[in-house]
């Protein structure tokens, strides 16, 4: 048993349910209790979908388990596919149903319907959501070609040069991190170096579009977590090869143009120059002009500008999905000057990945899908900045640290009307403007530092959110992480936490080094404080003065 | 008692799990903590539901269930004994503990009753720890309240049975409020709500308590507290200006108050909510609606409708019917209301597409895909999270009906 306040991924079956509903022409019959039609909301809510997913659930009830729940699941079936006329059907268990094993994929195998029925094994007690859209991708894509995969070691037909080179886009799904402006954002970038799109799939793909996958010249794996199973199977049966690279982040677009140019044999070179020409901020009639096809991200300039330099060296926690979070480290440290005190994924497939980047970076990575787990790291690294999930926002708040989402679980703010993807050129933008958006503004910034007695303009307050929080509460929850603090939210005196990390043990702060503390700039004082008593417990003092402070800044710096 | 001709059916069930009564039950009771046994479903369906508040502490959590504890590899007591602890010890504050019951604890017969009480032996008095199921397969979305509820009664304190009025189902706080201050008005008291807004303060029990009931789902726990001694006083929810001056009446003549005093208690009440009714009378009389089952709020949002609201009932849908619990309200329904117990989700559909409601009550999964239809729809879930009883709410209650209306009205894109 494992306790759990949220959890970072659904059942796997709800990442069945996320290929299903990305698709046309594809029903699911999940054998289900009465109540996990739930999942539905996550479609029409979350995702404000304007159709019903199409899902058929059982929903067997306590009556039913004394009977004949097999019979319930052949009804299902044969009523969805009488009802709806789906080109493929996948049958699977929710946790409930595997529980009382009635086999229902073998069951509708059985049953003789005229299309291709796909029985989806996937175990919820050990799984989750990502493994199980990338599973059921997978089965679905081989139920479907298993029988047109070349014979071993055939080589793909040499592509003439005159023909553009096609590729398949492979991972994005409903209930994905930005995927629906992804894929628009991908497709620009692919039109403007010469490359057609063959198949997206999952999204909007039918399963005679699967069918057409072997027709690319390669695939593009956009989301490893949800295609990279896939891809690896087709790279093997039909020779195509796989695009890694991500394109999220300046830099990484450029990668992942470059990697296409290689795998494609086409020139790209054009592409690059251009990207770097011109990253300027477009303020005059002619760039606003060619603004419109703009082959190049603002990122670049905005950062450089001297607005952003008080970002430099800002720290950041960054936790996601594994794709989101390597990319976000790379922006992070590379393309906005942060400095990266944390990374973790809950993607433990990709853990190997996360872990060599944070080595890089002199840290330890954090893989682990346990909330309060994830909660420890950041409140033990004192970041300026966490960029997490949905769950992130919760720690934050709590610690009372500026957060930006970057990554799956999201909620339904993170499904926005307005164009925001997260690749390509205009997402480097997008992630600009988001990232930076919850931090202190620089002059807000200083003049807090300097003077700490303005009636309005209080600790911890940012004016450009136009919130007036409640001081008391950020103020202690960042100096002090790890004592007991009040929830804005509700009566303060209510909400008694317990340590996070221990105290070190036998050092005081004297009343000056205490005043002194207090007048470190609010976001920084939880890293200072922590370096001033290892400094002490370092060196056995025992009472910190503000002498002791200012020795372990000079020691150790900011 | 009317001779009812029901629609019962089976097969797919649009509908929450009782597991779900957490998201509104965990406001209500400020010290409580609810950490369901089950599955990553569990957890999923909880924070879906309610994680787009941003906690600073949650007050529910997931005990998730292993491998290793359905293999037997684990023992279930002592890791549930582990998970507590460290809950426990990371939320000092926590004054009671629900342990909730999902489907998968049921199904593998995981006894939280013994858990509790054994939990009990080590925490209490510190902590009282509760156990209730809020599982799909026996528990329908505000059904999940009346298991909670009914496990807080073997523990409520043994009045010394004197008469008192138990106020029972969650209520908005300003609801309680305003009910509070009718029923001092009347002289009748004293008055207890249940469940209180501190799981810590139980209202007695005992031979003089007399039941009111102002949630209709709460078939379980009214049938415990009548175990302990109490008296239900039957009567239609107070949902509109007549459900509250029935439900109010209900009461009063329980306690002799004289109809002059009671007329003059509520007159002013009964007067402004009038005026505020009117608005929305006008907007919905003559209107059809086809409510969708889901809390069993809908036979007396439909007896509103109707009678106070003047719309046409095309069916009215509700996951179960208690004919103790529903009979006063099935009563005051216009003769021949088409009403029907249980779902087919898909036959349920087609007979609304045929209908053409002009307003169509459904849970969250339905709304947006019938909107997209071009019908006018109602989330219902909505109903369960608004102050809607009493008689300053009586208008609010109908705007709800009547927003959807309106919007489509104003919109032109």
């Amino acid at each position: 048993m494992e306790l759990t306040l949220w959890t970072y991924e659904g059942p796997p079956h709800v990442g069945a349910m996320r290929v299903a509903t990305a698709m046309e022409g594809v029903h699911y019959v999940l054998h289900a209790p009465q109540g996990d039609t739930y999942a539905d909301l996550l479609f029409t809510m979350i995702e404000r979908r304007d159709r019903r997913p199409p899902v058929t659930y059982t929903t067997f009830q306590a009556r039913d388990l004394g009977g004949d729940t097999a019979e319930m699941v052949k009804t299902s079936v044969r009523d969805a596919y009488e009802r709806f006329k789906p080109q493929v059907m996948l049958v699977g268990e929710s946790c409930t149903a595997e529980l009382i094993q009635d086999q229902p994929g073998s069951l509708a195998k059985s049953m003789g319907l005229p299309i291709p029925v796909v029985s989806l094994e996937l175990p919820a007690y050990s799984k989750k959501e990502n493994w199980g859209a990338s599973e059921t991708l997978y089965h679905l894509v081989r139920t479907l070609l298993l029988p047109v995969v070349l014979p071993p070691n055939t080589k793909r037909p040499q592509r003439d040069s005159h023909i553009r080179p096609k590729a398949n886009i492979i991972g994005p799904t409903a209930l994905g991190f930005r995927c629906r402006d992804d894929i628009r954002e991908v497709v620009k970038l692919l039109a403007e170096i010469g490359v057609d799109v063959n198949v997206i799939a999952p999204m909007g793909a039918t399963p005679a579009d699967l069918m057409r996958i072997p027709d690319a010249d390669f695939n593009i794996c956009l989301y490893p977590e949800i295609a990279l199973t896939t891809c690896t199977w087709l790279s093997r049966n039909f020779a195509q090869p796989i695009i890694k690279t991500v394109p999220i982040g300046v830099g990484a677009t450029r990668d992942f143009i470059a990697e296409i140019g290689k795998v494609a044999e086409i020139d790209v070179s054009h592409a690059l120059a251009r990207s770097q020409s011109d990253t300027l901020g477009n303020w005059d009639a002619a760039r606003i002009s060619s603004s419109a096809e703009a082959h190049a991200s603002r990122l670049p300039w905005y950062s450089r500008s001297v607005d952003s330099t008080y970002l430099t060296g800002k720290r950041v926690f960054i936790f996601g999905d594994a794709t989101h979070a390597l990319a976000a480290a790379r922006i992070a440290t590379e393309e906005l000057g942060f400095t990266l005190v944390g990374i973790g994924t809950y993607s433990r497939e990709f853990a190997r990945e996360v872990r060599e980047l944070a080595k890089k970076h002199g840290i330890e990575a954090v893989i682990s899908d346990d909330y309060l787990a994830v909660e420890a790291k950041v409140a033990e690294a004192a970041p300026e900045l966490v960029l997490g999930t949905q769950m992130e926002r919760h720690i934050a708040k709590r610690l009372g640290i500026p957060c930006a989402v970057i990554s799956a679980p999201i909620h339904v703010q993170d499904v926005p009307a307005r164009y925001s993807p997260q690749m390509g050129w205009e997402g480097a933008n997008v992630i600009f403007d988001s990232w930076v958006h919850p931090l202190m503004m620089g002059l807000e910034e200083h003049l807090i530092g300097m003077f700490k007695e303005d009636f309005e303009f209080a600790e911890g307050h940012m004016s450009h959110l136009h919130t007036a929080t409640a001081q008391e509460t950020r103020r202690e929850a960042t100096s002090e992480p790890m004592v007991s603090i009040g929830n804005s939210a509700s009566h303060s005196d209510q909400v008694v936490l317990t340590p996070l990390t221990q105290e070190v043990a036998g050092i005081t702060w004297s009343l000056d080094g205490e005043a002194e503390l207090k007048k470190i700039p609010f976001f920084v004082r939880g890293k200072i404080k922590r370096n001033t008593e290892k400094f002490a417990s370092d060196r056995g003092i025992t009472s910190i003065t503000s002498d002791t402070l200012y020795e372990a800044k000079a020691a150790i710096g900011q | 008692m009317t001779d009812l001709s029901v629609l019962k059916e089976r097969g797919q069930r649009e509908v929450f799990c009782g597991l779900t009564g957490i998201v509104w039950l965990h406001r209500k009771m400020q010290d409580a903590f609810f950490l369901v046994v089950g599955s990553r479903t569990c957890a999923h369906l909880v924070q879906s539901a309610a994680g787009v508040m941003i906690f600073a502490e949650p007050r529910f959590g997931t005990a998730i269930l292993g491998e290793r504890d359905l293999a037997g590899l684990a023992d279930a007591n002592e890791e549930l004994d582990r998970v507590v602890d460290q809950l426990l010890e990371r939320r000092p504050d926590i004054g009671t503990l629900f342990l909730v019951g999902s489907c998968p604890s049921e199904v593998i017969k995981l006894d939280l009753a013994k858990a509790s009480e054994r939990l009990n032996q080590r925490f209490f008095p510190k902590v009282r720890i509760l156990n209730y199921s809020g599982s799909g397969i026996e528990t329908t979305f505000t059904q999940g309240e009346d298991a909670c509820l009914g496990s807080m009664v073997p523990v409520l304190p043994r009045s010394h049975d004197e008469p008192s009025l138990m106020i029972v189902g969650s209520l908005a706080d300003v609801v309680e409020d305003q009910f509070q201050r009718i029923f001092d008005k009347l002289g009748i008291g004293p008055v207890y709500f249940f469940p209180p807004r501190r799981a810590a303060n139980l209202p007695p029990i005992g031979k003089g308590t007399k039941l009111l009931l102002a949630q209709p789902f709460l078939s379980d726990t009214v049938r415990s507290l009548i175990a302990r001694g109490a008296t239900l006083l039957p009567s239609p929810y107070p949902l509109g200006i007549e459900g509250t001056t029935t439900w109010l009446k209900t009461a009063a003549d329980a306690w002799n108050v004289s109809n002059e005093q009671f007329k003059q208690a509520i007159a002013p009440s009964v007067n402004r909510s009038a005026i505020a009714l009117d608005r929305y009378r006008q907007a919905l009389a003559g209107r059809k609606a086809f409510l969708f089952p889901d809390s069993q709020l809908e036979i007396p949002l439909a007896r509103f409708l109707s009678r106070e609201c003047g719309m046409e009932l095309v069916e009215v849908g509700t996951p179960y019917i208690d004919r103790l619990l529903m009979d006063q309200e099935i009563n005051l329904l216009p003769v021949g209301t088409a009403l029907s117990e249980g779902q087919d989700v898909e036959k349920q559909l087609d007979r609304c597409r045929a209908a053409k409601p002009d307003i169509t009550v459904c849970g969250l999964g339905l709304a947006n895909p019938l909107e997209a239809e071009g019908m006018a729809t109602k989330w219902s879930i909505e109903l369960v999270f608004s102050p809607i009883q009493g008689y300053d709410q009586a208008a609010d209650l109908a705007e709800l009906f009547a927003r959807p209306l309106e919007r489509r009205r104003r919109l032109t894109v």
